[in-house]
């Protein structure tokens, strides 16, 4: 049996942690790491939901709240854009399920480079923490849209075009680092740490989801580091990449000759990757999800993954279409119309997987089930409005309208913060040892689920009717009907309710950690080695015996003439154990 | 019942284990590269690196041919420095094989000229930029002199991040180690000489 890792894995282990200081804060234990990226992930998160809860309390309400001028809404518009894709989804789904995740599903001790890991965190954090101080200096954070479209980011005027902006891209650019620190861990570590018998084809769907995304970030974040420095150069330096020749308030601007369109592809081909380098991960986590609680081998595992390579090569050649109204050529709008909706194609594939896992299987209602179901609604709901965006013709009236803002927040937004919810909720168990409360967690998916629809299904028809978004006020536009004005009311209540619904849950996370109920090792009876490991999982992961041996795929739930309704990927099958190879463990 | 086979680096999708007993099994090999893990990392890191200033070349074709695009001089002192980090990445190189073959001193003088002579061109791209400035080229002069000093700055910080792996690998040189900084030092040369030509071009 030749396989060449090199000595097999013991050796990629960080020191063991001796003091407090070592074991809870510069800990290179991947499991630490991960849930010190929950953490401030999570928090940020909050720091992004009560800026929407500001925006939507103008446009409910415009007015009647005079903390909210025209400055601020439009910072908590971009900070709440911003926070929420990069600082949350990001951060969350590829640093916590990735650290978590990748070496435990893969019978690793530890990542493939422990340290390197750890000032992935840091870096992270380092990076939170400068875009938070944004919000203290003069000026405020930059409010010029969360996509930050030269010229108008660094023109007076512009909310934070002082130091707003400078703090944002340099808090982006330590975000990329960061990021690229623990890419190559996830990507080395699923290459070359993977236990015995673990084939690339043997991999849950998770690791497959973060890997495959990891990938992606990769060769997509350069694209925006570039377009950062270089717009922190124009910024700082004088220099003119992006700002074209400009007179404002009478007055020439010192630049000359810079191409604002040139950010926008910059941008774009790091942000169309980037809605999948959040969503494959949301898909991997629902695809275990799904199949454990349905107690049913996941439907077409090899198309499964084939449509993750598929969608992640495709999101490479898609970026303009978040460009169609700048100009561009049509015939080129044309061919990137035709791969965007070719997108749909392998998206499809595995929402049919998903429902055809669902089919007549044993499905237990849990709280991760509902919010895996959650996720095949919104993603699915959000997907079929793409498919009007993506189109050339209908994208002219729509675009930068409310159904745009409706149509991300469904498929990418809501989507990928459901599937956060759902891996929560069924990892918590692994992390902590103890479960979280099930009545809880299901107000909190009701409200969370129902009030996604209330909010979102208005929006698109706001959209339909033309209200542009990004507006601070529509009090006297002649082509807003009164029922946009009540509809935008009732999307402020709503969201005010699913925000306080997001409270018990923080409630129930604190709660659960020190007085939820014991899980034992196994609670969901899941056939991955996660669940093989002690709970919780010693520094190691696998204490003192050799890490496990893998002789299955992860799905063998409900095998006919099985006593139990899962087999662990532990156990040999009948012939490993007549080849007298069995006993890994 | 049917043979699994071993395949090498991809496992197919036969192999993924029982569906329960008389299932299709087999303990194969994980499947790693045969090649050390740290190797594979630094693979990666060169081809993020690569993305970056493929992004930035792009970037740069695209301003070009824009028709207001005005050249700027290019000081000659950077032949020198060209030269310079070419010989800095061959000491690299014949450290590595003296590495190979156990030979210390080749090993200590190898590395030892080759970081020296790296931060030698770094010191020469800093004299280039004042050429460049004394004749009134600062950054904020045209788009084309932008670009000289981003693309010169940061393949200017990529070295310096690899001078921090030199002071590691000077201070406790293993074979591996010796190998990926020749290997970090030749990528930076091949980047430079790519960027360098296309600052020519203009």
């Amino acid at each position: 049996m030749a396989h060449h890792s090199p000595g097999y894995h013991d050796h990629y282990v960080g020191p063991e942690p001796r003091s407090w200081w070592t074991r809870y804060v510069f800990c290179q234990d991947h499991k630490v790491i991960g849930i010190q990226y929950a953490l401030t992930a999570l928090f940020v998160g909050a720091v992004g939901m009560v800026l929407s809860w500001g925006m939507r309390l103008q446009l409910g309400f415009p007015g009647e709240f005079s903390f909210i001028d025209p400055s601020r809404y439009y910072q908590a518009v971009t900070q709440h854009g911003m926070i929420m894709v990069i600082y949350l989804l990001t951060a969350f789904l590829l640093g916590t399920f990735g650290n978590l995740l990748i070496p435990l599903m893969l019978g690793a001790r530890d990542m493939a480079f422990p340290f390197v890991n750890m000032l992935s965190y840091w870096v992270y954090l380092l990076s939170v923490l400068v875009l938070l101080a944004s919000f203290f200096v003069p000026g405020g954070p930059t409010g010029g849209g969360w996509t930050l479209y030269p010229p108008q980011t660094m023109l007076k005027g512009t909310p934070g075009s002082d130091l707003g902006i400078v703090l944002m891209l340099v808090s982006l650019i330590l975000f990329i680092i960061g990021f690229t620190m623990g890419g190559l861990n996830y990507v080395t570590t699923v290459l070359q740490l993977r236990t015995k018998g673990m084939t690339l084809m043997r991999m849950p769907l998770a690791v497959w989801g973060i890997f495959v995304a990891t990938i992606l970030a990769l060769l997509a974040f350069p694209a925006l580091f570039v377009g950062c420095v270089m717009m922190l150069l124009d910024r700082l330096a004088g220099s003119s990449f992006f700002i074209p020749t400009i007179v404002q308030f009478g007055q020439l601007q010192p630049h000359e000759g810079g191409s604002p369109l040139l950010f926008q592809h910059l941008f774009w081909y790091f942000g169309h990757p980037e809605v999948y380098i959040v969503i494959l991960p949301a898909m991997g986590v629902i695809s275990e999800i799904i199949a454990v609680h349905a107690r049913k081998p996941i439907f077409g595992y090899p198309m499964m993954v084939l449509s993750i390579l598929v969608i992640g090569a495709l999101s490479f050649v898609v970026w303009a279409h978040h460009m169609y109204t700048s100009g561009m050529n049509p015939y080129f709008g044309f061919l990137f119309a035709v791969t965007t909706l070719i997108v749909a194609i392998p998206s499809a594939v595995k929402v049919f997987n998903w429902v055809l896992t669902l089919w007549r299987g044993n499905i237990h209602l849990t709280t991760p089930m509902l919010f895996a179901i959650g996720f095949l609604n919104t993603f699915l709901i959000g997907g079929l409005t793409g498919l009007f965006l993506g189109n050339v013709v209908l994208d002219f009236p729509l675009q930068d309208t409310y159904f745009v803002v409706a149509h991300f927040h469904m498929v990418m937004g809501v989507a990928a913060i459901v599937a956060i919810f759902a891996g929560i909720y069924h990892w918590f168990p692994k992390v902590t040892g103890r479960m979280m409360n099930e009545t809880q967690g299901k107000i909190h998916f009701w409200v969370t689920f129902v009030g996604t629809y209330a909010i979102f299904l208005p929006m698109h028809y706001i959209g339909l009717t033309g209200v542009p978004r990004r507006y601070y006020d529509f009090n006297n536009l002649q082509f807003v009907p009164e029922s946009v004005h009540s509809l935008e009311r009732f999307v402020t209540v709503v969201a005010l309710i699913v925000g306080a619904a997001q409270l018990l849950f923080a409630y129930n996370l604190v709660h659960s950690i020190f007085w939820g109920k014991r899980s034992g090792q196994n609670p969901w009876q899941a056939a991955t080695l996660e669940w093989v490991a002690p709970t919780p999982a010693p520094h190691g992961n696998w204490g003192a015996v050799p890490p496990p041996v893998v002789y299955r795929w992860p799905y063998d739930y409900s095998v006919p003439g099985e006593a139990e309704d899962f087999i662990p990927q532990t156990r040999p099958t009948l012939q490993t154990q007549a080849a007298g190879g069995g006993g890994g463990e | 019942m049917p043979q699994v086979e071993e395949r090498g680096g991809l496992g197919g999708t036969r192999d993924r284990g029982g569906r329960g007993p008389g299932g299709e099994g087999g303990d194969s090999g994980a499947g790693a590269f045969p090649l050390p893990t740290a190797k594979l990392g630094v693979w990666i890191l060169l081809g993020v690196v690569t993305v970056i200033f493929s992004a930035l070349v792009s970037a740069y074709v695209v301003r070009m041919g824009l028709p207001d695009w005005k050249s700027s001089p290019k000081p000659g002192l950077l032949w020198l420095n060209t030269a310079v980090l070419a010989f800095s990445s061959l000491f690299f190189q014949r450290a590595a094989w003296a590495a190979r073959k156990g030979e210390a001193w080749g090993v200590r003088t190898g590395v030892r000229l080759g970081g020296v002579l790296g931060m030698l061109f770094i010191l020469g791209q800093l004299l280039a930029w004042g050429q460049l400035q004394s004749l009134g080229f600062g950054v904020s002069r045209n788009p084309s002199s932008s670009f000289f000093y981003l693309i010169t700055a940061l393949h200017g910080l990529h070295l310096l991040g690899g001078l921090v792996a030199w002071a590691v690998v000077s201070l406790r040189p293993t074979p591996l180690r010796i190998e990926l900084c020749t290997l970090y030092w030749h990528f930076l040369l091949a980047v430079w000489v790519v960027l360098y030509g296309l600052l020519l071009l203009t």
